[in-house]
Protein backbone atom coordinates (compact mmCIF):
# COMPACT_ATOMS: atom_id res chain seq x y z
CA UNK A 1 0.00 0.00 0.00
CA UNK A 2 1.00 3.71 -0.68
CA UNK A 3 0.06 6.03 1.64
CA UNK A 4 0.13 9.84 1.04
CA UNK A 5 0.11 11.33 4.04
CA UNK A 6 -0.68 15.16 3.84
CA UNK A 7 1.46 16.44 1.13
CA UNK A 8 2.52 19.18 -0.04
CA UNK A 9 5.08 20.05 -2.87
CA UNK A 10 5.75 24.00 -3.41
CA UNK A 11 8.41 25.30 -6.00
CA UNK A 12 11.33 27.94 -4.93
CA UNK A 13 9.07 30.45 -6.93
CA UNK A 14 5.73 29.75 -5.10
CA UNK A 15 3.93 27.72 -7.22
CA UNK A 16 2.45 25.07 -5.41
CA UNK A 17 1.82 22.09 -7.35
CA UNK A 18 0.69 19.28 -5.34
CA UNK A 19 -1.90 20.72 -2.12
CA UNK A 20 -2.03 18.96 1.51
CA UNK A 21 -2.87 15.04 -0.78
CA UNK A 22 -3.62 12.62 1.36
CA UNK A 23 -4.82 9.34 -0.22
CA UNK A 24 -4.08 5.41 -0.28
CA UNK A 25 -3.50 3.85 -2.77
CA UNK A 26 -4.54 -0.16 -2.42
CA UNK A 27 -2.18 -2.94 -3.22
CA UNK A 28 -2.77 -5.48 -6.02
CA UNK A 29 -5.14 -3.01 -7.49
CA UNK A 30 -5.07 -0.12 -10.43
CA UNK A 31 -4.79 3.88 -9.23
CA UNK A 32 -5.55 6.00 -11.42
CA UNK A 33 -4.52 9.83 -10.79
CA UNK A 34 -6.39 11.59 -13.13
CA UNK A 35 -7.27 15.70 -13.92
CA UNK A 36 -6.66 18.56 -16.14
CA UNK A 37 -3.17 19.96 -16.62
CA UNK A 38 -1.50 21.37 -14.17
CA UNK A 39 -3.51 19.79 -11.29
CA UNK A 40 -0.04 18.02 -9.82
CA UNK A 41 -0.91 14.60 -11.26
CA UNK A 42 2.17 13.58 -12.51
CA UNK A 43 4.58 15.15 -9.41
CA UNK A 44 2.05 13.03 -7.17
CA UNK A 45 3.34 10.33 -9.11
CA UNK A 46 6.66 10.83 -9.47
CA UNK A 47 7.24 11.98 -5.37
CA UNK A 48 6.28 8.01 -5.22
CA UNK A 49 10.17 6.81 -6.37
CA UNK A 50 11.67 10.36 -5.05
CA UNK A 51 12.31 11.92 -8.61
CA UNK A 52 10.99 14.62 -6.85
CA UNK A 53 10.83 15.06 -3.19
CA UNK A 54 7.92 16.29 -1.39
CA UNK A 55 8.10 20.23 0.68
CA UNK A 56 5.63 18.70 3.44
CA UNK A 57 4.02 15.53 4.36
CA UNK A 58 5.32 11.99 3.56
CA UNK A 59 4.92 9.30 1.14
CA UNK A 60 4.67 5.74 3.19
CA UNK A 61 5.23 2.57 1.05
CA UNK A 62 3.81 -0.06 3.11
CA UNK A 63 4.74 1.87 5.74
CA UNK A 64 8.25 3.07 5.25
CA UNK A 65 8.87 6.86 4.17
CA UNK A 66 10.29 6.73 0.89
CA UNK A 67 12.79 9.49 1.71
CA UNK A 68 14.40 7.44 4.28
CA UNK A 69 15.52 5.41 1.06
CA UNK A 70 18.31 6.07 -0.91
CA UNK A 71 16.78 6.77 -4.58
CA UNK A 72 18.24 4.51 -6.64
CA UNK A 73 17.27 1.60 -4.53
CA UNK A 74 14.01 2.90 -4.12
CA UNK A 75 13.83 3.40 -8.20
CA UNK A 76 15.03 -0.08 -8.77
CA UNK A 77 12.22 -1.42 -6.84
CA UNK A 78 9.49 -0.10 -8.88
CA UNK A 79 8.63 -0.17 -12.33
CA UNK A 80 7.96 3.09 -14.27
CA UNK A 81 6.43 3.49 -17.95
CA UNK A 82 6.54 6.76 -19.37
CA UNK A 83 4.77 8.26 -22.12
CA UNK A 84 6.87 8.02 -25.58
CA UNK A 85 8.34 4.94 -23.53
CA UNK A 86 11.70 6.42 -22.81
CA UNK A 87 13.29 3.29 -24.80
CA UNK A 88 17.19 3.54 -24.70
CA UNK A 89 18.02 4.15 -28.20
CA UNK A 90 21.76 2.69 -28.16
CA UNK A 91 20.57 -0.52 -26.75
CA UNK A 92 18.16 -3.21 -28.41
CA UNK A 93 14.69 -3.75 -27.42
CA UNK A 94 15.92 -7.10 -25.54
CA UNK A 95 18.83 -5.37 -23.69
CA UNK A 96 16.13 -2.37 -22.92
CA UNK A 97 13.91 -4.69 -20.88
CA UNK A 98 16.98 -6.35 -19.21
CA UNK A 99 17.94 -2.86 -17.70
CA UNK A 100 16.89 -2.78 -14.28
CA UNK A 101 18.01 -7.15 -13.66
CA UNK A 102 21.17 -6.05 -14.61
CA UNK A 103 21.73 -2.90 -12.61
CA UNK A 104 20.65 -5.35 -9.45
CA UNK A 105 23.28 -7.34 -10.63
CA UNK A 106 21.66 -10.36 -11.76
CA UNK A 107 24.02 -12.77 -14.32
CA UNK A 108 23.57 -11.67 -17.65
CA UNK A 109 22.22 -14.32 -18.94
CA UNK A 110 19.42 -14.76 -16.68
CA UNK A 111 18.81 -10.95 -16.72
CA UNK A 112 18.27 -11.80 -21.12
CA UNK A 113 16.43 -14.71 -20.34
CA UNK A 114 13.79 -13.02 -18.58
CA UNK A 115 13.53 -10.21 -20.64
CA UNK A 116 12.79 -12.80 -23.43
CA UNK A 117 10.10 -14.11 -21.27
CA UNK A 118 8.41 -10.62 -20.69
CA UNK A 119 8.52 -9.96 -24.44
CA UNK A 120 6.43 -12.81 -25.05
CA UNK A 121 4.41 -11.87 -22.01
CA UNK A 122 3.04 -8.52 -23.12
CA UNK A 123 2.43 -9.97 -26.38
CA UNK A 124 5.40 -9.03 -28.96
CA UNK A 125 7.30 -11.34 -31.35
CA UNK A 126 10.19 -12.58 -29.65
CA UNK A 127 12.29 -11.41 -32.89
CA UNK A 128 12.37 -7.82 -32.21
CA UNK A 129 14.32 -8.21 -29.53
CA UNK A 130 17.42 -7.93 -31.42
CA UNK A 131 16.43 -4.83 -32.91
CA UNK A 132 16.47 -1.42 -32.16
CA UNK A 133 13.70 0.82 -30.27
CA UNK A 134 14.02 3.10 -33.62
CA UNK A 135 12.94 0.30 -35.69
CA UNK A 136 9.55 -0.52 -33.67
CA UNK A 137 6.13 1.33 -34.03
CA UNK A 138 5.22 3.55 -30.94
CA UNK A 139 2.89 0.96 -30.06
CA UNK A 140 5.22 -1.63 -30.03
CA UNK A 141 7.63 0.54 -28.26
CA UNK A 142 4.85 1.30 -24.82
CA UNK A 143 4.77 -2.53 -24.71
CA UNK A 144 8.56 -2.76 -24.57
CA UNK A 145 7.89 -0.17 -22.35
CA UNK A 146 6.09 -2.36 -19.93
CA UNK A 147 8.24 -5.41 -20.33
CA UNK A 148 11.15 -3.07 -19.06
CA UNK A 149 8.77 -1.75 -16.16
CA UNK A 150 7.81 -5.35 -14.83
CA UNK A 151 11.95 -7.03 -15.70
CA UNK A 152 12.39 -7.30 -11.91
CA UNK A 153 9.21 -8.16 -10.87
CA UNK A 154 8.45 -5.06 -8.78
CA UNK A 155 5.51 -5.10 -6.57
CA UNK A 156 4.29 -1.66 -7.31
CA UNK A 157 4.31 0.03 -10.96
CA UNK A 158 4.06 3.74 -12.03
CA UNK A 159 2.63 4.50 -15.47
CA UNK A 160 3.13 8.39 -16.39
CA UNK A 161 0.42 8.84 -19.57
CA UNK A 162 1.59 5.66 -20.72
CA UNK A 163 -0.73 5.33 -23.48
CA UNK A 164 -1.17 9.26 -24.75
CA UNK A 165 1.44 9.35 -27.23
CA UNK A 166 -0.26 6.72 -29.53
CA UNK A 167 -3.31 6.34 -31.79
CA UNK A 168 -6.64 5.32 -30.43
CA UNK A 169 -6.85 1.93 -32.01
CA UNK A 170 -3.49 1.11 -30.35
CA UNK A 171 -4.38 3.03 -27.38
CA UNK A 172 -7.25 0.69 -26.84
CA UNK A 173 -5.24 -2.63 -27.39
CA UNK A 174 -2.50 -1.40 -24.96
CA UNK A 175 -5.31 -0.31 -22.31
CA UNK A 176 -6.68 -4.06 -22.74
CA UNK A 177 -3.55 -5.71 -22.60
CA UNK A 178 -2.59 -3.82 -19.30
CA UNK A 179 -5.90 -5.31 -17.99
CA UNK A 180 -5.17 -8.79 -19.06
CA UNK A 181 -1.22 -8.15 -17.64
CA UNK A 182 -2.95 -7.08 -14.15
CA UNK A 183 -5.52 -10.00 -14.24
CA UNK A 184 -2.06 -12.18 -13.80
CA UNK A 185 0.15 -10.19 -11.89
CA UNK A 186 -2.09 -8.01 -9.00
CA UNK A 187 0.94 -4.98 -9.14
CA UNK A 188 0.46 -2.23 -7.27
CA UNK A 189 -0.44 0.23 -10.28
CA UNK A 190 -0.64 4.26 -9.83
CA UNK A 191 -2.05 5.21 -13.43
CA UNK A 192 -1.60 8.86 -14.47
CA UNK A 193 -3.55 10.35 -17.39
CA UNK A 194 -5.75 13.19 -18.45
CA UNK A 195 -8.35 11.50 -20.15
CA UNK A 196 -11.43 10.35 -17.99
CA UNK A 197 -12.40 7.41 -20.29
CA UNK A 198 -9.29 5.95 -19.67
CA UNK A 199 -9.19 6.55 -16.20
CA UNK A 200 -12.73 5.10 -15.28
CA UNK A 201 -11.55 1.83 -17.63
CA UNK A 202 -8.36 1.00 -16.32
CA UNK A 203 -8.81 2.27 -12.50
CA UNK A 204 -10.08 0.22 -9.95
CA UNK A 205 -9.70 3.55 -7.41
CA UNK A 206 -9.99 7.50 -9.46
CA UNK A 207 -8.94 10.33 -7.82
CA UNK A 208 -9.80 13.12 -9.49
CA UNK A 209 -7.14 16.29 -8.76
CA UNK A 210 -7.78 19.89 -9.86
CA UNK A 211 -5.81 22.42 -10.89
CA UNK A 212 -3.67 23.57 -7.57
CA UNK A 213 -2.99 19.76 -6.95
CA UNK A 214 -5.60 19.31 -4.69
CA UNK A 215 -7.97 16.18 -4.07
CA UNK A 216 -11.23 16.83 -5.95
CA UNK A 217 -12.74 12.97 -5.34
CA UNK A 218 -10.99 9.63 -5.04
CA UNK A 219 -14.04 6.94 -5.25
CA UNK A 220 -14.81 3.55 -7.48
CA UNK A 221 -15.75 4.41 -11.03
CA UNK A 222 -19.31 3.66 -10.84
CA UNK A 223 -19.58 5.93 -8.09
CA UNK A 224 -17.44 8.93 -9.44
CA UNK A 225 -20.04 8.94 -12.12
CA UNK A 226 -23.22 8.00 -10.34
CA UNK A 227 -22.18 10.74 -7.08
CA UNK A 228 -19.32 13.51 -8.25
CA UNK A 229 -18.67 15.07 -5.31
CA UNK A 230 -18.95 19.35 -6.59
CA UNK A 231 -19.17 20.61 -10.28
CA UNK A 232 -15.89 20.14 -11.21
CA UNK A 233 -15.93 16.71 -10.76
CA UNK A 234 -18.97 16.58 -12.67
CA UNK A 235 -17.80 18.98 -15.35
CA UNK A 236 -14.58 17.07 -16.02
CA UNK A 237 -16.71 13.78 -15.96
CA UNK A 238 -18.02 15.26 -18.95
CA UNK A 239 -22.01 14.29 -20.79
CA UNK A 240 -23.22 11.04 -20.79
CA UNK A 241 -22.24 9.77 -17.34
CA UNK A 242 -25.29 8.39 -16.82
CA UNK A 243 -24.78 6.04 -19.75
CA UNK A 244 -21.42 5.58 -18.71
CA UNK A 245 -22.28 4.20 -15.59
CA UNK A 246 -24.31 1.66 -16.86
CA UNK A 247 -20.69 0.19 -18.24
CA UNK A 248 -20.20 -0.63 -14.73
CA UNK A 249 -23.28 -2.59 -13.96
CA UNK A 250 -23.58 -6.42 -14.83
CA UNK A 251 -26.36 -7.43 -17.09
CA UNK A 252 -26.51 -10.92 -15.78
CA UNK A 253 -29.51 -9.83 -12.79
CA UNK A 254 -32.03 -9.47 -15.74
CA UNK A 255 -34.99 -11.16 -15.78
CA UNK A 256 -35.40 -12.63 -19.12
CA UNK A 257 -38.86 -13.45 -21.02
CA UNK A 258 -38.43 -16.32 -23.51
CA UNK A 259 -38.19 -14.86 -27.38
CA UNK A 260 -41.43 -14.27 -29.02
CA UNK A 261 -41.94 -16.37 -32.20
CA UNK A 262 -39.95 -14.94 -35.08
CA UNK A 263 -37.25 -12.84 -32.77
CA UNK A 264 -33.71 -14.05 -34.27
CA UNK A 265 -30.13 -12.53 -33.27
CA UNK A 266 -30.60 -11.37 -36.83
CA UNK A 267 -32.27 -8.00 -36.99
CA UNK A 268 -31.67 -7.24 -33.52
CA UNK A 269 -29.10 -6.06 -31.01
CA UNK A 270 -27.58 -9.04 -28.89
CA UNK A 271 -25.99 -9.07 -25.61
CA UNK A 272 -24.36 -11.51 -23.30
CA UNK A 273 -25.60 -11.82 -20.23
CA UNK A 274 -22.29 -13.77 -18.57
CA UNK A 275 -20.14 -10.96 -19.94
CA UNK A 276 -21.85 -8.30 -20.80
CA UNK A 277 -22.95 -4.94 -19.19
CA UNK A 278 -26.26 -2.89 -18.49
CA UNK A 279 -24.77 -0.33 -20.75
CA UNK A 280 -24.48 -3.21 -23.52
CA UNK A 281 -27.65 -4.40 -23.23
CA UNK A 282 -29.24 -1.17 -23.60
CA UNK A 283 -27.32 -0.85 -26.64
CA UNK A 284 -28.93 -3.65 -28.20
CA UNK A 285 -32.21 -2.46 -27.35
CA UNK A 286 -31.98 0.73 -29.26
CA UNK A 287 -30.61 -0.84 -31.94
CA UNK A 288 -33.56 -3.23 -32.48
CA UNK A 289 -36.41 -2.24 -33.95
CA UNK A 290 -39.32 -3.29 -31.76
CA UNK A 291 -37.57 -2.24 -28.38
CA UNK A 292 -35.90 -5.83 -27.30
CA UNK A 293 -32.40 -6.79 -26.57
CA UNK A 294 -31.74 -10.57 -27.42
CA UNK A 295 -29.37 -12.16 -24.85
CA UNK A 296 -27.23 -14.41 -26.61
CA UNK A 297 -24.58 -17.32 -25.05
CA UNK A 298 -21.35 -17.82 -25.69
CA UNK A 299 -22.29 -20.00 -28.76
CA UNK A 300 -24.43 -17.32 -30.26
CA UNK A 301 -27.85 -19.26 -28.68
CA UNK A 302 -30.58 -17.18 -27.80
CA UNK A 303 -31.69 -17.52 -24.13
CA UNK A 304 -34.48 -14.94 -24.36
CA UNK A 305 -34.98 -11.16 -24.70
CA UNK A 306 -35.88 -7.84 -22.45
CA UNK A 307 -37.41 -5.15 -23.13
CA UNK A 308 -36.25 -1.56 -23.64
CA UNK A 309 -38.27 -0.21 -20.56
CA UNK A 310 -37.53 -2.87 -18.47
CA UNK A 311 -33.72 -1.76 -18.89
CA UNK A 312 -34.35 1.63 -18.10
CA UNK A 313 -36.40 0.46 -15.23
CA UNK A 314 -33.07 -1.23 -14.65
CA UNK A 315 -30.56 1.47 -15.37
CA UNK A 316 -32.73 3.38 -12.61
CA UNK A 317 -31.59 1.14 -10.00
CA UNK B 1 57.87 29.60 -68.55
CA UNK B 2 58.36 25.63 -70.26
CA UNK B 3 58.31 24.40 -66.64
CA UNK B 4 55.48 21.76 -66.52
CA UNK B 5 52.97 21.43 -63.81
CA UNK B 6 54.03 18.18 -61.57
CA UNK B 7 57.48 16.61 -62.62
CA UNK B 8 57.04 13.24 -61.53
CA UNK B 9 61.18 12.96 -60.83
CA UNK B 10 60.95 15.14 -58.43
CA UNK B 11 58.08 13.14 -56.63
CA UNK B 12 60.37 9.81 -56.66
CA UNK B 13 63.32 11.42 -55.55
CA UNK B 14 62.11 13.48 -52.90
CA UNK B 15 59.65 11.42 -51.31
CA UNK B 16 62.00 9.63 -49.16
CA UNK B 17 65.33 10.99 -49.28
CA UNK B 18 66.47 10.34 -45.99
CA UNK B 19 66.24 14.34 -45.32
CA UNK B 20 63.76 16.60 -42.80
CA UNK B 21 62.46 17.59 -45.91
CA UNK B 22 61.44 14.56 -47.14
CA UNK B 23 57.59 14.42 -48.55
CA UNK B 24 57.12 11.15 -46.08
CA UNK B 25 58.67 13.02 -43.26
CA UNK B 26 57.06 15.97 -43.79
CA UNK B 27 53.55 14.13 -44.09
CA UNK B 28 54.21 12.03 -41.25
CA UNK B 29 55.13 15.28 -39.14
CA UNK B 30 51.45 16.87 -40.76
CA UNK B 31 49.78 13.88 -39.30
CA UNK B 32 51.09 14.02 -35.83
CA UNK B 33 50.59 17.75 -35.32
CA UNK B 34 46.76 17.50 -37.04
CA UNK B 35 45.83 14.50 -35.08
CA UNK B 36 47.12 15.18 -31.69
CA UNK B 37 45.18 18.48 -31.23
CA UNK B 38 42.34 16.91 -32.30
CA UNK B 39 42.65 13.98 -29.51
CA UNK B 40 43.88 16.33 -27.28
CA UNK B 41 40.87 18.87 -27.70
CA UNK B 42 37.87 15.81 -27.58
CA UNK B 43 39.59 15.05 -23.91
CA UNK B 44 39.18 18.29 -22.80
CA UNK B 45 35.91 19.24 -23.96
CA UNK B 46 34.37 15.99 -22.91
CA UNK B 47 34.18 17.48 -19.54
CA UNK B 48 34.34 21.08 -20.56
CA UNK B 49 30.93 20.31 -23.00
CA UNK B 50 29.39 18.37 -19.58
CA UNK B 51 30.22 20.97 -17.13
CA UNK B 52 28.31 23.51 -19.65
CA UNK B 53 25.64 21.36 -20.34
CA UNK B 54 24.90 20.54 -16.40
CA UNK B 55 25.19 24.11 -15.48
CA UNK B 56 23.69 26.39 -18.31
CA UNK B 57 25.29 29.63 -17.37
CA UNK B 58 28.61 28.16 -18.15
CA UNK B 59 28.02 27.94 -21.71
CA UNK B 60 27.73 31.43 -23.30
CA UNK B 61 31.06 32.49 -21.61
CA UNK B 62 32.41 29.78 -22.56
CA UNK B 63 31.35 29.40 -26.20
CA UNK B 64 31.96 33.24 -25.81
CA UNK B 65 36.12 32.79 -25.02
CA UNK B 66 36.02 29.79 -27.75
CA UNK B 67 35.00 32.30 -30.44
CA UNK B 68 37.33 35.08 -29.33
CA UNK B 69 40.33 32.41 -29.66
CA UNK B 70 39.09 30.72 -32.97
CA UNK B 71 38.92 34.53 -34.05
CA UNK B 72 42.62 35.08 -33.36
CA UNK B 73 45.13 34.44 -36.59
CA UNK B 74 47.29 31.36 -35.79
CA UNK B 75 50.27 33.37 -36.62
CA UNK B 76 50.05 35.11 -33.90
CA UNK B 77 49.07 32.70 -31.47
CA UNK B 78 52.32 30.83 -33.23
CA UNK B 79 54.68 34.11 -32.33
CA UNK B 80 52.83 34.36 -28.46
CA UNK B 81 53.77 30.28 -27.78
CA UNK B 82 57.62 30.63 -29.48
CA UNK B 83 58.57 32.76 -26.57
CA UNK B 84 57.74 29.42 -24.69
CA UNK B 85 58.10 26.36 -26.87
CA UNK B 86 60.20 27.85 -28.91
CA UNK B 87 60.46 26.15 -32.93
CA UNK B 88 58.98 23.05 -31.95
CA UNK B 89 55.81 20.86 -33.18
CA UNK B 90 54.58 21.94 -29.21
CA UNK B 91 53.60 25.82 -31.26
CA UNK B 92 51.67 24.60 -33.68
CA UNK B 93 49.46 21.96 -31.55
CA UNK B 94 48.58 24.29 -28.69
CA UNK B 95 46.69 26.66 -31.03
CA UNK B 96 45.20 23.79 -33.28
CA UNK B 97 43.59 22.75 -30.13
CA UNK B 98 42.50 25.74 -29.14
CA UNK B 99 41.03 25.84 -32.27
CA UNK B 100 39.32 22.40 -32.10
CA UNK B 101 37.68 23.13 -29.03
CA UNK B 102 35.61 26.09 -30.22
CA UNK B 103 33.85 23.16 -32.62
CA UNK B 104 34.08 20.06 -30.07
CA UNK B 105 33.03 21.98 -26.84
CA UNK B 106 29.40 23.04 -28.33
CA UNK B 107 29.45 19.33 -30.18
CA UNK B 108 29.52 17.99 -27.23
CA UNK B 109 27.12 19.97 -25.53
CA UNK B 110 24.67 19.77 -28.56
CA UNK B 111 25.33 16.05 -28.48
CA UNK B 112 24.06 16.02 -24.36
CA UNK B 113 20.70 18.06 -25.48
CA UNK B 114 20.19 15.84 -28.03
CA UNK B 115 19.68 12.70 -25.46
CA UNK B 116 15.75 13.17 -25.48
CA UNK B 117 13.99 14.37 -22.12
CA UNK B 118 12.05 11.02 -21.77
CA UNK B 119 14.71 8.62 -22.09
CA UNK B 120 16.29 10.76 -19.81
CA UNK B 121 13.69 10.65 -17.07
CA UNK B 122 13.11 6.92 -17.39
CA UNK B 123 17.08 6.33 -16.85
CA UNK B 124 16.62 8.02 -13.71
CA UNK B 125 13.57 6.26 -12.98
CA UNK B 126 14.87 2.59 -13.73
CA UNK B 127 17.76 3.38 -10.53
CA UNK B 128 20.87 4.37 -12.79
CA UNK B 129 23.12 6.36 -10.27
CA UNK B 130 24.52 9.42 -12.10
CA UNK B 131 27.63 8.77 -13.34
CA UNK B 132 26.83 5.71 -14.24
CA UNK B 133 23.76 7.44 -16.41
CA UNK B 134 26.10 9.58 -17.95
CA UNK B 135 28.34 7.14 -18.86
CA UNK B 136 25.97 4.08 -20.08
CA UNK B 137 23.05 6.56 -21.85
CA UNK B 138 23.93 9.66 -21.71
CA UNK B 139 27.19 10.22 -23.39
CA UNK B 140 26.99 6.94 -25.84
CA UNK B 141 23.63 8.72 -27.16
CA UNK B 142 25.57 11.94 -27.70
CA UNK B 143 27.63 9.54 -29.83
CA UNK B 144 26.49 10.65 -32.99
CA UNK B 145 26.47 14.46 -32.74
CA UNK B 146 29.91 14.66 -31.22
CA UNK B 147 31.41 12.61 -33.86
CA UNK B 148 29.86 15.21 -36.83
CA UNK B 149 31.85 17.60 -34.59
CA UNK B 150 34.82 15.85 -34.59
CA UNK B 151 35.00 15.34 -38.63
CA UNK B 152 34.81 18.84 -38.71
CA UNK B 153 37.15 19.38 -36.21
CA UNK B 154 39.48 16.85 -37.72
CA UNK B 155 39.47 18.59 -41.19
CA UNK B 156 40.13 22.15 -40.22
CA UNK B 157 43.38 21.42 -37.74
CA UNK B 158 44.52 19.00 -41.10
CA UNK B 159 44.30 22.16 -43.34
CA UNK B 160 45.26 24.75 -40.47
CA UNK B 161 49.00 22.39 -40.10
CA UNK B 162 50.48 24.08 -43.06
CA UNK B 163 50.64 27.71 -41.63
CA UNK B 164 52.95 26.52 -38.95
CA UNK B 165 55.65 26.66 -42.31
CA UNK B 166 55.89 29.93 -41.34
CA UNK B 167 57.95 28.79 -38.04
CA UNK B 168 59.43 25.88 -39.84
CA UNK B 169 56.60 23.63 -38.16
CA UNK B 170 53.95 23.31 -40.82
CA UNK B 171 54.54 19.58 -42.18
CA UNK B 172 53.00 19.35 -45.93
CA UNK B 173 52.84 23.50 -45.54
CA UNK B 174 56.30 23.26 -46.38
CA UNK B 175 55.87 22.37 -49.40
CA UNK B 176 54.10 25.54 -50.10
CA UNK B 177 56.49 27.84 -49.13
CA UNK B 178 59.44 25.98 -50.62
CA UNK B 179 57.69 25.93 -54.54
CA UNK B 180 56.60 29.25 -54.19
CA UNK B 181 60.24 30.81 -53.40
CA UNK B 182 61.39 28.68 -56.42
CA UNK B 183 58.57 29.06 -58.46
CA UNK B 184 58.59 25.67 -58.63
CA UNK B 185 54.90 24.12 -59.11
CA UNK B 186 55.42 20.51 -58.23
CA UNK B 187 55.95 20.60 -54.35
CA UNK B 188 52.76 22.83 -54.56
CA UNK B 189 51.07 20.70 -56.06
CA UNK B 190 52.04 17.56 -54.32
CA UNK B 191 51.28 19.54 -50.90
CA UNK B 192 47.63 20.50 -51.98
CA UNK B 193 46.68 16.76 -53.32
CA UNK B 194 48.63 14.90 -49.91
CA UNK B 195 46.40 17.05 -47.58
CA UNK B 196 43.33 17.11 -49.43
CA UNK B 197 43.40 13.75 -49.32
CA UNK B 198 44.57 13.25 -45.65
CA UNK B 199 41.48 15.45 -45.15
CA UNK B 200 39.33 12.92 -47.15
CA UNK B 201 40.93 9.49 -45.15
CA UNK B 202 40.50 11.24 -41.86
CA UNK B 203 36.69 12.23 -42.63
CA UNK B 204 36.21 8.96 -44.26
CA UNK B 205 37.94 6.87 -40.73
CA UNK B 206 35.30 8.79 -38.59
CA UNK B 207 32.40 8.11 -40.90
CA UNK B 208 33.14 4.12 -40.65
CA UNK B 209 33.86 4.38 -36.84
CA UNK B 210 30.29 6.03 -36.78
CA UNK B 211 28.39 3.42 -38.78
CA UNK B 212 30.26 0.78 -36.49
CA UNK B 213 29.51 2.67 -32.52
CA UNK B 214 26.20 3.70 -33.32
CA UNK B 215 23.94 1.35 -35.44
CA UNK B 216 21.05 2.05 -33.70
CA UNK B 217 21.36 5.91 -34.88
CA UNK B 218 18.20 6.49 -37.39
CA UNK B 219 19.79 6.00 -40.80
CA UNK B 220 18.52 9.66 -42.67
CA UNK B 221 19.40 8.74 -46.66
Amino acid sequence: MITFDGVTKRYADGTVAVDDLSLEVPTGAITVFVGPSGCGKTTSLRMINRMIDPTEGRILLDGKDVTGVDPATLRRGIGYVIQQAGLFPHRRIVDNVATVPLLLGWDKRKARDRAMELLERVGLDPKLARRYPFQLSGGQQQRVGVARALAADPPVLLMDEPFSAVDPIVRTSLQEELLRLQAELHKTIVFVTHDIDEAVKLGDTVAVLRVGGKLAQIAEPADLLSDPADDFVREFLGRDRGIRRLGFVPAKDLALEPAPDGVTPEGHGTFNPAKDSLRAALDAALLSPDGLAVAVDDDGRVLGVVDQAVLVGAARG
Amino acid sequence: MDEPLVRWDWIARNWDNGGPTSVKVLLENHIVMAFVPVVAGLLIAIPLGLACARYRWLYQPTVGIMNVVYSLPSLALFSILLSVTGLTQTTVIIPLTLFSLAVLIPAVVDGMRSVPDHVRQSAVAMGFQPVSRLLRVELPIAVPVVLAGLRVAAVSSISLVSVGALIGQGGLGYLFIDGWQRQFYTPIVVGIVLVVALALVADLVIIVAQRLLTPWARRTS
